[in-house]
Formats: structure tokens, C-alpha cells, sequence
């Protein structure tokens, strides 16, 4: 088969940070009217990558050709302008702005220097509208949710050919390549679905897309070809019809994936004394409708539930990030009043939150500050922690959970998003918790990291961690917990010990009905 | 699709709340509440005269200049100390030239507001290049220009310029025998002007994108590092103007005029309703600030026994109380 010329070729690539090469030597070709995947484990070097091409980080070497002819992005402005729209991991618009400036800031449609509104709401509509959304375009975007937003995100990549120019606001009228980096982290399947659908008719265009997604499920229902980076370099590039899942990951984390599977179903016996933590009829009005719950030592409590059933919610009364409006909380027979955070760190829960950007790092800091913060602020600033004892903590537990550069002074916020978990897990194992309770622990995180962080769960319960374990991802749940907790409408509709006839679809069932005999 | 229709029923029932021109409104109904209670207290000492309304704009015209150029600087999430001192530099330099020199106020007057502009544009500059917060770099700015007032001399210069004075003394007169100040009209003049182009050119609406979210409105692709240092010049452009209305206003230029202003304008600023955080708010809600602000004054000058102290302490009671509103709105939007 003659393969048509590369719109995008990438050739030899290098990105050094502060002496560490991110990326050595990467090639990497797009085609028009394909959509490739760019595989790889957190760290590898995709968002980098990425970050290279849409000029938001120099180039330290290689070369970048569109089209054939060499060219320079030193800055997201010039990227677009050559054809090149990214949509970022984590929504990049504004809240404050409506949903049309949104998607058409920048490119205005304007008549003798005077932004003309009408025609400006008039295009985003139309945009909107073919994207089969039904949206009201004069709406502030932060009155919409999260997977919304991330619609709309596309939506302006996707639609940044220049309407104006054109007068019709064609989708993709000058967008060459189309970049989506993690978009569906967001969607639940419906949306995915839609996504995909744009994708494919966007491929018909003769779009070039890169699609970065950790689902692998997702590479193998929509992608044509793929790259696989490993430690920053290359690893190989394959039509994706030539090479099998288990394959794949082979190549992405550079050793086979048996170790996933010796994860048992059942691993050691929960403590059957008196439950860690038992809430009784806690609740919060707007949060989660009362609920009992137990959770003894050694015992992994999963939650299952859909985005917003209200999983986060119970999570964040359990360890008084909300105040509860109603209800008991007994920590070892002991009732507890969780008035804030502190009143249940002190009482030996940590907190995990599936924000971890904003809800835990503080990314300006080092990794060795980040990890000892918790300890520091348990034992008070007047007790600082000798420096020799918190080195070898620091390197133990960078060891312990493989942290990945293995550098206790690197910025935290430099670090994959894999490493900035086990850097947050490492901080909250430092203060030898009793209760350890994980919101979305695996999010956005790669096979490897995802296994190598079930692992330690297990055997963290194992060694007397009471576990809730919140996720979103049905067969992780059932694989790690002991007992499994369902949530629908901000509701514990469910709760059973894990056994044979707790499946997938049970939990489904469950989820999707709400009944539980 | 039913998802998001559940939802956008749900985003639109919150609207009301979340309106971003709720501020302004509740500014505004505060305005007519305010002169409706000095209406009904001062009846007889001829409150509801048509001048009593009009000396609002005439006394307060200076600052809306000022606060209509610190809306700006908020709008991007900045903050603009200098103000104070640009103005009173401006009146310091505007007499010198004038008077000790004897330029034309003509050539003074473009001098001035390029001066003020071009210091607006250096700490700009300084603040998006070297990425050093706005309120460090324009407390810098605070302190040199009022420095330089004292360059220039250490007292007062009294302006006996006829084309000053006749500018000053200049009725434009409205309908039903009220009149307003040429400064009074300026003023007014640039709140359109700063109206339009916020809400009507890409400028404007970079403004506000950088307020909502720097980093994104970089991803987006829009010119940022423009955008942040024009700001901090028409900043600086509208001090100097302010300088130069001011200078009207009171036909001198005093190293120790408009110290503090900048206070003023950041208060009828946020009691106008702009977020400090920046990306909300409207120069619309600037005009009802300085003029709640100003009507303070006037109310507590009908009231004849109340010292002028009273003014801080009101416009303080205010401040607080706006402020505890923006916070509560920001807060249920994030809900």
C-alpha cells in the first residue's frame, strides 16, 4: 500500500528539563485522515510531546515538519495558526465566559473593529448544534459540568478553521491536526460515544488526530495507527490491527503483565472485632442521604457509582472535609465529631482526593516537602523533623512506591500524573494512618502505576489498613474489596460482602435499578 | 443527550444567582435607595435639586477616570497602586510646564498622558516579564512618582493660567438649567469609551479571559503578554487623564495631591461589583461605585453636623459588606 505523505513529521526530538531528558531522539509522523494513539506509561513522554509541538515548550532539538517544509512553533497562538488545536487533560477555557466566547475567542467575528454578538452567538450555536449538543451558548461555561466544558473544549479545537473567513463556520475548515490529550477522562460512555462519532467523521475530513487515552478499550474501538514511547524515547510504531492488547502493554511498560493477574480474588481476613469506623445515619443535605457504614481493620471497602452519585460526598464526611448535617460517626467505639479535616487525621483517617491537583499537591514544592507535609503538620511546626530521619523516610517510601524521578528535590509538579499520586500516598503512609480512604486512586493513570497502586492496597489492608476504596472502574472495585458498597443518587442503595455472586453486572444491575434484595 | 438536558434545566435555575450583572444591580438599587432616603431627609435644603445630581459627576469625575482605568487592571486579576501618585505627578507636572515654563496646556496635556501611559506600560512590562505580582511592582510605581512630584518641587504650584482657569470655569449646560463640568463630560466620555471597548472589541474580551483564567487564555492561544501590559498603560493613561481633570478641579499641582486615591478607586471598584480575583464585573458597576461613593459625601454635607470622617467610615462599612457578598456569590458558584 503507497502511504500518502505525513502532514505532520517530527524527526529526532529532544526536551531536556533542568538536565533530565524527558524526551531523547522521538520520531513521531502523523497522516492525513487517520487518528494514532500515542501510547505510554505516565512519565513516558507523551504530554511532553505534545507540550513540544503546540510550542508551549521550546524544542531542544529535532526537527518539525508540516506539510514537508520545516517549521518553528514557539508559541500556542502559532500552533493554531499553522492548523495545529489541542485540547488539554485538563479543561483549558474560561469559566467566567459564555459557552460562544468560549469556543470562538480570539477569532471573533468582527465588523470595523466592533465584535459583532449576534453573528459571534449565531456561529457558536451552529457549532454547537452539529456536534449534536444542546447547549445555550450565552450560558457562563462554569454553569455546566466538568464533561461539558470538555465537549466544548473540542469544540473550539475542532471548529478553529476560521468561520469568519469562511462565512459558514465549518467544522475543521483549518485544522489540520487535531490533538485530544486524555479527553474522555471526563465523559461517561454516552458522551465517549459522541466523541468518538466527531472523531471519525472529523478522520473522514481528512483531519489528522492524535488521541492520548489510558483506555486501552478506547485505542483499539477508534485508533488507526499507533506510537509507543517508553522512559522518553521510542519504542516502535504499529497499525493497531497488528498488535494485541497484551502485546501493547509488553511494549508500554517493558515487562509482561502477569503480575497484574497474580492479584487474588480473596486476600487476607478482615479483622471481625469491632469496625475502625462506623457511621451511622450520617448525611448531608445537597451531599448524600444517610447511610450506615462499617469498616473494620484489615477490611477493604469498596465504592461503586457513577460520577456523581455521591461517592466523593460520603468520602469527604468520613474525613470531615464537610461537615455532616446529621447522624453518628464512632471511630473505634468512640463517637467522633468530624468538624474538619484535622479532627479525623488525628483520630489516624488519611484522605486520598480525586482532585489530587488541587486538593492535595502543592506542586511548587519539591517532592521530598510534598511527602513529609502531612507528618510535619501532624507532629506541629514546633517539632520539626530531624533531617536525617526524614531523608530516609522520604527515600524509603520513594523506593517503596517506585516514584518516578527518584529525586527528592525534583518540582512535584513536574511529575506524571501516575508519580504525583504515589508522592500524595507516600505523604498520607508517612503518618501511619488506620483508615486510609482512596478517591479515584487509579484516574488517569496508566496499567502499570494502576496495578502497582491495587497492589499496595492489598497488602496495605493486609498488614491491618481499614481501606475505602472509591472507583469508577467496576472490576477494580471487586477485584480489591471485601465488602462492596454501591451509590446511586446520592444514596447507599447497596452493601455486600464480595463474594461469587457480587459480578460486574450485578453491581450494574444494582447501579442502574437501584434495588438490592 | 438526556443528561445534559437534565442539566442545562439546572444551569438555567441557578442563573438568576449566578448572574454576573447581579452586582451591578444590587450597586445600582443601593444608589437610588441612598438618594431616595437623602431626598426624603433633606427635602427642604433642596436635595432633589437637578444639581445636587449632576455635582455627583462634577466632584467625583477625576476618580471615575481612575476607577474606570483600575476596572481594567482588576477585570485581568491586577491590582494598580500607583493611581494615586500618577495623578498627583500629573498635576505636579501639568503646572510646572504651565506655569513655570509657560507651555501651552495644549502640549502639556499629551505630555502628561504619555507620561502616565508609558509608566503604565513599564510596570506592565516589569510585571509580565519577570513575572513579579502587580501589587509589589505598582507599589514600586507608588512610590517613585510620588517621589518625583517632590523632583519637581516640594510645594504647591498655583495655576493662574487662563486657558485652565476658563476650562475650569466652563458650564455645559442640560436641559432644565443644570449644568456639568468639561471634566464632568469627559469622565462620562471615557466610561462609554471603556464600555465599548470592553465588551466590544477582542481587547475587551481578552481582558476578561485572563481574568477568568491566565493559563488557559495562553492555551487558547490569545496574546497574553500584550494584553497584560496594555492594560497596566490604560491604567496609567487614565490616572494621568485623571491627573489632569483633577488638576482642573482644583487649579494647582501639590506633591500631596490624591495621595491614597487609589484606595477610592479600588473601592468603587468592588463595590461596583468587579471580582479582586478578576474576569467578572462591569465598568457599568464602576460608575454606581463612584457614584454611591460620592453620594456619601454629599449626604453627610446635607447633614451639616457630621464630621467629613464619617465618609471613610461609611465607605469602610460598605466595602465589607460588598466584599462579604462576592464571597458568598463565588462561593455557590463553585457548588
Amino acid at each position: 500500500m503507497a502511504e500518502p505523505s505525513p502532514v505532520l513529521e517530527m524527526t529526532g526530538i529532544v526536551k531536556e528539563f533542568s538536565g533530565t531528558r524527558a524526551l531523547s531522539d522521538v520520531d513521531f509522523r502523523l497522516f492525513p485522515g487517520e487518528i494514532h494513539a500515542l501510547l505510554g506509561e505516565n512519565g513516558a513522554g507523551k504530554s511532553t510531546l505534545i507540550k513540544v509541538l503546540t510550542g508551549v515548550h521550546p524544542l531542544d532539538g529535532g526537527t518539525v515538519a508540516l506539510d514537508g517544509r520545516p517549521v518553528r512553533i514557539t508559541s500556542p497562538l502559532q500552533a493554531q495558526q499553522a492548523g495545529i488545536s489541542t485540547v488539554y487533560q485538563e479543561v483549558n477555557l474560561c469559566q467566567n465566559l459564555s459557552v460562544a466566547e468560549n469556543i470562538l475567542i480570539g477569532r471573533e467575528p468582527v465588523g470595523g473593529g466592533r465584535i459583532r454578538w449576534k453573528e459571534l452567538r449565531r456561529q457558536a450555536a451552529q457549532l454547537v448544534t452539529r456536534f449534536g449538543l444542546d447547549l445555550d451558548v450565552t450560558a457562563p461555561l462554569g454553569s455546566y459540568p466538568l464533561a461539558v466544558q470538555q465537549l466544548v473544549a473540542i469544540i473550539r479545537a475542532v471548529g478553529s478553521g476560521d468561520p469568519a473567513a469562511g462565512g459558514t463556520g465549518d467544522a475543521g475548515a483549518g485544522t489540520r491536526v487535531l490533538i485530544l490529550d486524555e479527553p474522555t477522562s471526563s465523559l461517561d460512555r454516552d458522551e465517549v460515544e459522541e466523541l468518538f462519532a466527531l472523531m471519525r467523521r472529523l478522520r473522514g475530513d481528512g483531519v489528522a488526530i492524535l488521541f492520548v487515552s489510558h483506555f486501552l478499550d478506547q485505542i483499539y474501538e477508534v485508533c488507526d495507527r499507533m506510537t509507543v514511547l517508553r522512559n522518553g524515547a521510542l519504542v516502535g510504531e504499529h497499525m493497531v490491527a497488528d498488535l494485541g492488547q497484551v502485546d501493547l502493554v509488553k511494549l508500554m511498560i517493558g515487562k509482561d503483565l502477569d503480575e497484574l493477574e497474580e492479584l487474588g480474588e480473596h486476600h487476607g481476613e478482615p479483622d471481625t472485632s469491632e469496625p475502625f469506623l462506623r457511621a451511622e445515619g450520617l448525611s448531608r443535605a445537597g451531599g448524600i442521604a444517610p447511610f450506615d457504614l462499617e469498616v473494620r481493620a484489615g477490611e477493604v471497602l469498596g465504592l461503586a457509582g457513577l460520577l456523581g452519585s455521591g461517592r466523593t460526598e460520603l468520602a469527604r464526611l468520613l474525613f470531615g472535609a464537610d461537615t455532616s448535617d446529621g447522624g453518628k460517626v464512632y471511630i473505634r467505639g468512640e463517637q467522633a465529631a468530624l468538624r474538619e479535616p484535622n479532627d479525623a487525621i488525628g483520630r489516624g483517617v488519611a484522605f486520598l482526593s480525586e482532585n489530587r491537583r488541587t486538593e492535595g499537591l502543592v506542586p511548587d514544592l519539591t517532592v521530598r516537602e510534598n511527602i513529609i507535609l502531612a507528618l510535619q503538620a501532624a507532629r506541629g511546626w514546633t517539632r520539626p523533623v530531624p533531617v536525617a530521619q526524614r531523608d530516609e523516610l522520604v527515600a524509603k517510601y520513594i523506593a517503596a512506591l517506585d516514584i518516578r524521578p527518584a529525586d527528592p528535590e525534583a518540582k512535584t509538579g513536574s511529575l506524571s500524573g501516575g508519580n504525583q499520586q504515589k508522592v500524595l500516598l507516600a505523604r498520607w503512609l508517612l503518618t501511619q494512618p488506620r483508615l486510609l480512604i482512596l478517591d479515584e486512586p487509579t484516574r488517569g493513570i496508566d496499567v502499570g502505576a494502576k496495578a502497582e497502586i491495587q497492589k499496595l492496597v492489598v497488602s496495605l489492608s493486609e498488614e491491618g489498613m481499614a481501606v475505602v476504596y472509591i472507583s469508577a472502574e467496576l472490576e477494580e472495585v471487586l477485584r480489591l474489596s471485601h465488602t462492596v458498597g454501591v451509590l446511586r443518587d446520592r444514596r447507599l442503595v447497596a452493601r455486600a460482602a464480595n463474594g461469587p455472586d457480587i459480578t460486574a453486572g450485578r453491581v450494574l444491575e444494582i447501579i442502574a435499578s437501584g434495588e438490592h434484595q | 443527550m438526556s443528561v445534559i438536558e437534565t442539566l442545562r434545566t439546572r444551569g438555567e435555575g441557578r442563573r438568576l444567582l449566578q448572574d454576573r450583572r447581579l452586582p451591578v444591580l444590587v450597586t445600582a438599587a443601593l444608589f437610588v435607595v441612598m438618594f431616595g432616603f437623602g431626598a426624603f431627609r433633606y427635602q427642604s435644603y433642596g436635595f432633589l435639586d437637578a444639581q445636587v445630581f449632576m455635582n455627583l459627576f462634577i466632584d467625583n469625575g477625576y476618580l471615575l477616570v481612575a476607577a474606570v482605568g483600575a476596572t481594567f487592571v482588576i477585570l485581568t486579576g491586577g491590582i494598580d497602586l500607583s493611581v494615586g501618585s500618577v495623578i498627583g505627578f500629573t498635576t505636579m507636572l501639568t503646572a510646572w510646564l504651565v506655569e513655570k515654563q509657560g507651555l501651552p496646556l495644549l502640549l502639556v496635556a499629551p505630555i502628561a498622558l504619555a507620561v502616565g501611559a508609558f509608566g503604565g506600560y513599564l510596570m506592565g512590562y516589569v510585571i509580565h516579564h519577570f513575572e513579579i505580582e502587580p501589587f509589589i511592582v505598582t507599589l514600586a510605581g507608588l512610590f517613585f512618582f510620588r517621589g518625583l512630584c517632590l523632583v519637581i518641587s516640594k510645594e504647591s504650584i498655583s495655576i493662574s493660567d487662563p486657558t485652565v482657569d476658563r476650562l475650569a470655569q466652563t458650564h455645559v449646560p442640560l436641559p432644565g438649567g443644570s449644568f456639568l463640568s468639561i471634566a464632568a463630560v469627559v469622565s462620562l466620555a471615557v466610561l462609554a469609551l471603556a464600555f465599548y471597548v470592553l465588551h466590544y472589541t477582542r481587547f475587551g474580551r481578552r481582558v476578561y479571559a485572563i481574568g477568568g483564567n491566565e493559563q488557559s487564555a495562553l492555551l487558547m492561544g490569545l496574546p497574553v503578554a500584550g494584553t497584560k501590559i496594555a492594560v497596566y498603560t490604560v491604567s496609567g493613561f487614565c490616572s494621568a487623564l485623571s491627573g489632569l481633570l483633577f488638576t482642573l478641579y482644583i487649579q494647582s499641582g501639590d506633591p500631596l495631591h490624591a495621595v491614597g486615591l487609589e484606595l477610592d478607586a479600588i473601592a468603587a471598584v468592588v463595590v461596583g461589583g468587579t471580582l479582586l480575583t478578576g474576569g467578572s464585573g462591569y465598568v457599568v458597576g464602576t460608575l454606581f461605585g463612584v457614584l454611591v461613593l460620592g453620594l456619601i459625601k454629599t449626604l453627610i454635607q446635607f447633614e451639616g453636623t457630621l464630621s467629613s470622617w464619617w465618609t471613610k467610615i461609611a465607605t469602610g462599612v460598605l466595602l465589607f459588606a460588598f466584599i462579604l457578598i462576592q464571597r458568598t456569590m463565588t462561593a455557590r458558584r463553585r457548588t
